[in-house]
């Protein structure tokens, strides 16, 4: 088997960066391809949603809330170990309880490629994981404090663009259903890779700019990094068995909880948290996380959703 | 020149900082008086390091405002007691030419 091409321009984006190369995509592409990325995504999860909604979902969608409010609550005390302040373990532990869109976008190409089925609601889950993490941070730094402005917070949380692009697919999607969508279906199907190899260019650029930043953080950060995903896509794959997703939605779940995000929350924790150290949460989550989740990561979380499925029912 | 052209002196504020706090910014201006403002994209170096603009999170933006000396000095002060301490920002005073005053 070839290498996916698809991580091959990741690493192509890293190894320009790392040798300092003029190469940069505008960033009216880059916003553009992360718009059309998340619009594709909510859009077809929208179709399927229609067709196999059901109440189980509730329930699920509950579970998948406490995911998010469970995963900083593991994070935060390992930062606190690793000695880090209090509010930069708090703002660390809030990215890192919140996901990755990007990540999500790549496992999604991965299942497709794999043919493994998984859940079109998985989309869903991408927002609801989204926002407890930097709730928790918060209250994790501040405790219930006045000073933090929660209205100007929460609108931006949720109407910020990454959630409000999924939500407004799914949205259209469920409306229109499966016939009407047919003809905007290619940003899916034959669009979607062409794209995210391009976004992921970029991320591979951007990655590579903040492991050069790396060297200022030092080794405590590097090892959170490292462990982190395993802790989380841990979780992931417990509560994907548990509330029975597919191997392919446990594994996607699995690697929401190992993802750390680098766009909602570093605005959120700038605005909440301003004296917490932004680039070392940015270079954790950009600098290793990120790279770790799309060259190593994802396919080992299938691997060990299938085992995990596959062994609990034989 | 200025007096034949009818043109009168006004403080223009100049503030570079973090784009993240562009919302949060319009709001404290209007608070405190600006008769309007301006903002643009920038790019720069400064005693955070680089701030590329390449991508959301580690954009620039520079908000003009155009006003009399008493709110001009009142922004300035809002946004040390403010900003200064956690977020990359400057701020500065300089004197313009304006006509039509009564925008101003």
């Amino acid at each position: 088997m070839g290498w996916d091409p698809v991580v091959l321009f990741f690493i192509f984006g890293l190894v320009a960066g790392l040798l300092r190369s003029e190469l940069k995509l505008p960033p009216a592409l880059y916003e553009t391809l992360s718009i059309l990325l998340l619009l594709a995504i909510g859009l077809h999860g929208g179709v399927e949603l229609a067709a196999q909604a059901s109440p189980a979902l509730l329930w699920q969608m509950l579970a998948v809330l406490l995911m998010g409010v469970a995963l900083p609550l593991i994070a935060f005390p390992l930062l606190r170990i690793l000695r880090f302040g209090r509010i930069d373990s708090a703002s660390i532990a809030a990215h890192y309880g919140s996901v990755s869109a990007g990540t999500f976008a790549v496992v999604v190409a991965y299942m497709v490629t794999e043919e493994v089925f998984f859940e079109s609601y998985m989309p869903l889950f991408v927002a609801i994981l989204e926002i407890p993490a930097i709730i928790v941070g918060i209250i994790l730094a501040r405790g219930l404090s006045k000073q933090t402005h929660w209205g100007e917070l929460g609108r931006e949380i949720l109407l910020g663009k990454s959630i409000m692009l999924l939500l407004g697919g799914l949205v259209i999607g469920v409306l229109a259903g499966k016939e009407a969508v047919a003809p905007l279906e290619p940003l899916y199907t034959s669009m979607f890779p062409p794209v995210l190899a391009l976004f992921l260019l970029e991320m591979g650029l951007i990655a590579s700019r903040q492991m050069s930043a790396l060297r200022s953080v030092g080794l405590r950060l590097v090892f959170f990094a490292l462990l982190m995903p395993w802790l989380g896509a841990g979780v992931g794959l417990m509560v994907g068995a548990g509330i029975g997703l597919s191997i392919g939605g446990t594994a996607m779940l699995a690697t929401l909880g190992a993802s750390a995000s680098y766009i909602a929350v570093p605005a959120a924790m700038r605005l909440a948290l301003p004296e917490a150290n932004p680039s070392l949460s940015l270079a954790a989550s950009l600098g290793i996380t990120f790279p770790f989740n799309i060259l190593i990561g994802i396919p080992l979380y299938l691997q060990a959703a299938q085992w995990l499925l596959t062994g609990a029912s034989s | 020149m200025s007096e034949h052209s009818g043109a009168a002196t006004r403080t223009l504020v100049t503030i570079i900082c973090e784009a993240v706090l562009e919302s949060r910014l319009l709001k404290d201006l209007d608070a405190l008086g600006a008769p309007g403002w301006t903002i643009s994209e920038a790019r720069g170096s400064g005693s955070r390091g680089v701030r590329a603009s390449d991508w959301d999170n580690n954009s620039n933006i520079r908000v003009e405002v155009v006003c009399g000396r008493p709110v001009a000095e009142k922004i300035m002060q809002y946004m040390q007691v403010h900003y200064y301490a956690d977020f990359a920002m400057i701020c500065f005073l300089s004197d313009v030419e304006v006509l039509r005053l009564h925008k101003f």
